[in-house]
């Protein structure tokens, strides 16, 4: 007898364990399967923590808004610490090309609500003190946007679903997704068979694998990043920083310093590195230390602590796939996330939930029309 | 504190302080001398300074506990800059302060020049300099191929400097007889004899990496080397146990205390405890008597100590109480050991209530057992480089098996880069082996009666790798009858030639188990030569000394006729006594006056066994975990997520094995565990390093 859900959501990660946190809440029976031995093992644990509503994609920054209420909330509403730290965002601009392109978002991201602003030069020196000034033009600053620690949001989230009924599954991995007559009828594991009415694909970097027991073939390209993490040291520096200028052998910079006081440091490489390769290399710490000591000198005193290589599962624009598909009932994209996760996963829960009680707004359906599986994948998110 | 006045050994039966500069330093603006070059903790120390901060988190006081560079429970503020004082030398001037609260970065806004890291090839990389890798390294420099020695520490040879006492095993090839600081000398000069091995000091491996290449901090600079063939030995680290005050400044491992004392020579405490009864707790109860550290006990779990009789039998002989079946369930004290409280065990290896006794001490050492450090080793398997490992790192065994251990590694290594054809002598591998044996049972020998001219007496009984005393007799009168080095040694009566007296067996064992009886002047009060390694003050004729046997009874306080020391071994007293034939086939040692009394003390209340620490980086209490283990959690990297144990700046070297114990204790098996994934970076390191701009900075 194979046991009956209402959803099942494949993977217990940034985007799993959220929905099925909303969904249970609303009180509908879940089960999450995850090949893992515990939540949050996957890419979630390789997250740096970034929350931020500062994208282009309305509809990103509509589901990034969502996830930052709950999660600055979250510690009021259920007592869980998960280092929330609303230190805002700043991309800071060297060129005018950069300012030109931060001042053209604007328009967008200001359309779409988010409180965010150009900065004149002094007040960035103000926000990231011992920044370069050589050349430093200003910066956009967004104060609502902010940080957590993504292992104790997530797991906070975990234990909140637990109280309503979210059931998990751990290492258990899922063979194959049977149909019948276009309907999801079973998920079949190594382990067991589970009957459900909708089926959320939120298996991450494995995404694709997933999408091909429907005979999807999603558009996901997973490629990786490295990070670090450093010591903790007297905090100082409030957003987090984004540094669009290339480097040697990299593209865009970025790292915060965590209400501990830690430096969390990533950088995209250029070119990227396509593949699941999650093995650190050498190439990493010498990359990074010219960035953050480029950008602020007095870090090369700051010692690094532990190194990591994570994955980016990414579509062709740079913009999650989400919702329905035409010719599979029951089945539900939460794929694709382009290394964005873990702030898209809460506000994203909710909107699974919705749309699996079948009660979406009309801004709801604007996301999953724009997020949908056959939308024009030309138009590129450019705050990847 | 003057220099003279502070907390260093000056006078050491076997240890002599070097010349050193007297230097100036602060610590928290207090003004204090120290020796230029010596490591900064063990200037505390010996300033007395034992709390050298607090934790930010909690406020629990935090002193030496490694001494080996691989925590940061020792760092402080050297002229404002966080670094560890186990790793970091002592200079003229120093600012050095205490940290309390996480530490500013210092406002250094100057740019730096951003240079390419170099990558250096060679056939061999070597990591660890101890008795493993200096051995490697010589075998395949003989081989002729191209090695790079490195080692984070300042000087070669490991855990061989620690080691103050004559080590066992055969004479002819591995230094039996020798001193473990003396044997680190002689592969020193070995070493030097070789233009094919390139030794780098003071510089750490920080990470292996998935390219192949291997991430090194050579002094300032960091490099990366991409080796052929890649050798991991880099030795052990010790144990830890989880009971209430185990974080507290002065619960630390013996090899920790070694360094402080037999490399540092700083006096570092008054009363020690040992938690462990095998060779390496029972050693450092020996040195640590040498060092005129006053030992109050030792405990060991099992009904029988481990370590060699030997061994056991020195500490004894001093009055030492050993505590078997016992274990230590807390330590006490406000910001550093004060008491020690231990207890009985049962079957299971648990406290029997109303057993406990507590007893004051200020320092107590951990010497159950070590784990090999073999992250590099594991890496590098798991990213298809060409690696072997040796010595502690491959398996836990004594320095004169790693030796043996680094020689076969050196040339399995030569022979895949087809630098030679030979194949590892059979003999090797047998004497590795052989050197590895646990100590057989003891026995009761029958000592021969021959109450005529010279002979020795051998206090050995016990089978263990051992045989210098066959090797150095120059009549060649001692033998192992069977069991090859295994055996006891005999001495061989009925020859023609006699023994001679030389005292050449006595000097050279390292038990101090063999004595010389002459009969020839007074066959009822035959002259007894005893080997002392225990006194300060070079003994005299006409002093009197408490003679004892074997178990430490007192055979009578007797005057001492002469006292010789033997050239090859200066630091080995051979006293020789007159006893009545009765009591000197028995006599073996001298006892020096207990200058402490036993001072147990009314039990502390409220020992709470989940008060212990686990992760003493992130203060993670083993209540913590084992509340999440109960949740059902069964891999390491979910009590990570949910509680940051092994975040900290350590990398989980000593609670990822404390987390294994507490799995087991819930009824977890070992298979049932995800361990945790290990990352690097294996030390903290300042990033500056990887600007590849440090070589101009100085």
């Amino acid at each position: 007898m194979s046991k009956k859900y209402d959803v099942i959501i494949i993977g217990a990660g940034s985007v799993g364990v959220p929905a099925a946190y909303a969904m249970s809440r609303e009180g509908l029976k879940v089960a999450v399967i995850e090949s893992l031995p515990s939540s949050g093992q996957g890419q979630n644990k390789k997250a740096i923590g970034g929350i931020r509503a500062t994208h282009t994609n309305p509809s990103k920054i509509l589901l990034c808004q969502d996830s930052i209420d709950i999660v600055s909330n979250w510690e009021d509403r259920y007592g869980h610490d998960i280092e929330w730290f609303q230190g805002g965002y700043t991309f800071v601009a060297y060129n005018e090309a950069h300012e030109q392109l931060m001042k053209e978002n604007l328009v967008i991201q200001k359309e779409s609500g988010l409180n965010i602003n150009w900065v004149e030069r002094e007040k960035i020196i103000e926000l990231v003190p011992g920044i370069s000034k050589e050349g430093l033009l200003g910066g956009t600053y967004s104060p609502e946007d902010g940080n957590s620690s993504p292992l104790k949001t997530l797991y906070a989230i975990q234990k909140q679903s637990l109280t309503t009924g979210a059931e998990y599954f751990f290492k258990e991995s899922v063979t194959n997704i049977e149909l019948k007559k276009g309907a999801v009828k079973k998920v079949i594991t190594n382990k067991d068979e589970y009957e459900a009415d909708f089926v959320i694909n939120a298996a991450g970097a494995s995404a694709k694998q997933i999408g091909e027991m429907v005979g999807l073939n999603l558009p996901i390209f997973p490629d990786s990043h490295e990070s670090g993490i450093s010591e903790p040291v007297q905090k100082f520096i409030d957003p987090l920083v984004v540094d669009l200028r290339p480097g040697k052998g990299t593209k865009n910079f970025y790292f915060y310093q965590n209400i501990e006081g830690k430096f969390i440091l990533c950088l995209t490489p250029e070119p990227i590195i396509p593949g699941i390769n999650e093995n650190e290399t050498s190439v990493f710490l010498p990359q990074v230390a010219q960035r953050l000591i480029g950008l602020i000198p007095r870090t090369k005193h700051l010692k690094m602590r532990r190194t990591w290589r994570g994955l980016y599962p990414m579509t062709p624009d740079g913009s999650p796939i989400v919702g329905k598909v035409a010719d599979f009932k029951g089945y539900i994209n939460a794929v694709g996330m382009c290394g964005q996760g873990y702030m898209l996963g809460p506000g994203l829960g909710e909107l699974l939930a919705r749309l699996a009680m079948e009660k979406t707004s009309p801004s709801d359906d604007r996301i999953l029309e724009e997020l949908s599986l056959e939308r024009d994948f030309g138009k590129i998110e450019k705050l990847k | 504190m003057p220099y003279s006045q502070q907390n260093r050994i000056k006078n050491h039966p076997v240890l002599q302080e070097k010349e050193s500069v007297v230097v100036n330093f602060t610590f928290d603006d207090k003004k204090l001398f120290g020796k230029k070059g010596e490591m900064i903790s063990s200037a505390l120390i010996a300033n007395g300074i034992q709390i050298f901060g607090k934790h930010p988190e909690d406020k629990a006081p935090l002193g030496i506990f490694c001494a080996n560079g691989q925590c940061a429970q020792c760092t402080v503020l050297v002229d404002g800059i966080a670094l560890k004082s186990c790793m970091t030398p002592l200079n003229e001037g120093q600012k050095i302060e205490s940290i309390e609260d996480y530490p500013p970065l210092p406002e250094d806004d100057e740019e730096v020049v951003f240079k390419p890291i170099p990558t250096i090839d060679t056939d061999v990389l070597i990591i660890g300099a101890g008795p493993a890798g200096l051995q490697a390294a010589l075998t395949l420099a003989k081989l002729g191929s191209k090695t790079i020695l490195i080692d984070d520490k300042d000087r070669l040879g490991g855990k061989l400097l620690l080691q103050t006492h004559k080590f066992f095993g055969s004479v002819k090839d591995s230094f039996a007889g020798t001193r473990g600081i003396e044997i680190a000398k002689i592969l020193e000069e070995q070493i030097k004899e070789f233009e094919n091995i390139e030794v780098w000091l003071d510089s750490p491996c920080i990470a292996v990496f998935s390219d192949k290449l291997v991430g090194v901090l050579k002094g300032d600079k960091y490099v990366h080397i991409n080796p052929k063939k890649l050798l991991v030995a880099t030795g052990a680290r010790e144990k830890m146990l989880t009971f209430p005050g185990n974080t507290l400044p002065g619960v630390y491992g013996a090899g920790a205390f070694q360094t402080l004392v037999n490399r540092d020579l700083v006096k570092s405490s008054e009363k020690i405890f040992i938690i462990g009864g095998g060779n390496v707790g029972i050693i450092a109860g020996y040195h640590a008597i040498q060092a005129g550290i006053e030992v109050v006990g030792l405990v060991e779990a099992l009904p029988k100590c481990g370590g060699y009789k030997v061994h056991e039998d020195k500490l004894r002989r001093l009055d030492v109480p050993i505590y078997t079946r016992h274990t230590v369930i807390a330590t006490h004290g406000k910001n550093h050991v004060e008491a020690v409280t231990i207890s009985q065990i049962d079957e299971k290896f648990q406290p029997i209530k109303g057993t406990e006794r507590t007893f004051e001490v200020d320092t107590v050492l951990i010497a159950i057992g070590l784990d090999p450090v073999n992250e590099f080793y594991v890496k590098a398997k798991e990213f298809g480089m060409d690696v072997w490992a040796a010595g502690d790192a491959l398996e836990i065994a004594e320095a004169s098996s790693a030796m043996f251990s680094g020689k076969i590694a050196g040339m399995k290594i030569g022979q895949s880069l087809g630098h030679t054809k030979e194949d590892v002598p059979t003999e090797w591998e047998e004497k590795a082996e052989i050197l590895k044996s646990h100590p057989g049972p003891v026995v009761k020998i029958e000592k021969p009666i021959r109450e005529e001219g010279i002979c020795p007496v051998f206090h050995c009984n016990q089978e263990i790798p051992c045989n210098p005393c066959t090797s150095v007799c120059p009549k060649e009168l001692i033998v192992i009858p069977e069991g090859g080095i295994l055996g006891l040694p005999e001495f061989q009566k009925e020859q023609e030639v006699e023994c001679i007296g030389c005292a050449q067996c006595v000097a050279v064992c390292p038990g101090l188990a063999v004595t010389l009886l002459d009969y020839r002047e007074d066959s009822n009060y035959p002259e007894v030569t005893i080997p002392t390694e225990i006194f300060v003050e070079k003994v005299e004729e006409g002093d009197k000394l408490m003679v004892v046997n074997e178990d430490g009874e007192e055979l009578g306080i007797h005057e001492v006729e002469k006292v010789r020391i033997l050239k090859k071994y200066s630091k080995t007293q051979l006293v020789t006594v007159k006893l009545p034939k009765k009591v000197a086939l028995e006599a073996v040692s001298f006892k020096t006056p207990k200058a402490y009394e036993l001072k147990e003390i009314e039990q502390y209340k409220d020992i709470i066994p989940d008060e212990a620490i686990i992760c003493r980086c992130e203060r993670i209490t083993a209540g913590e975990i084992r509340a999440l283990i109960r949740m059902g959690i069964t891999d390491a990297n979910e009590l990570k997520a949910k509680s940051k144990v092994g975040m900290g700046a350590c990398g989980a070297k000593t609670c990822s094995k404390l987390i294994e114990k507490l799995f087991r204790e819930e009824g977890i098996s070992y298979d049932e565990i995800t361990p945790f994934v290990q990352r690097p970076l294996f030390i903290e390191v300042p990033l500056k390093y990887f600007t590849g701009s440090q070589e101009e900075d100085e």
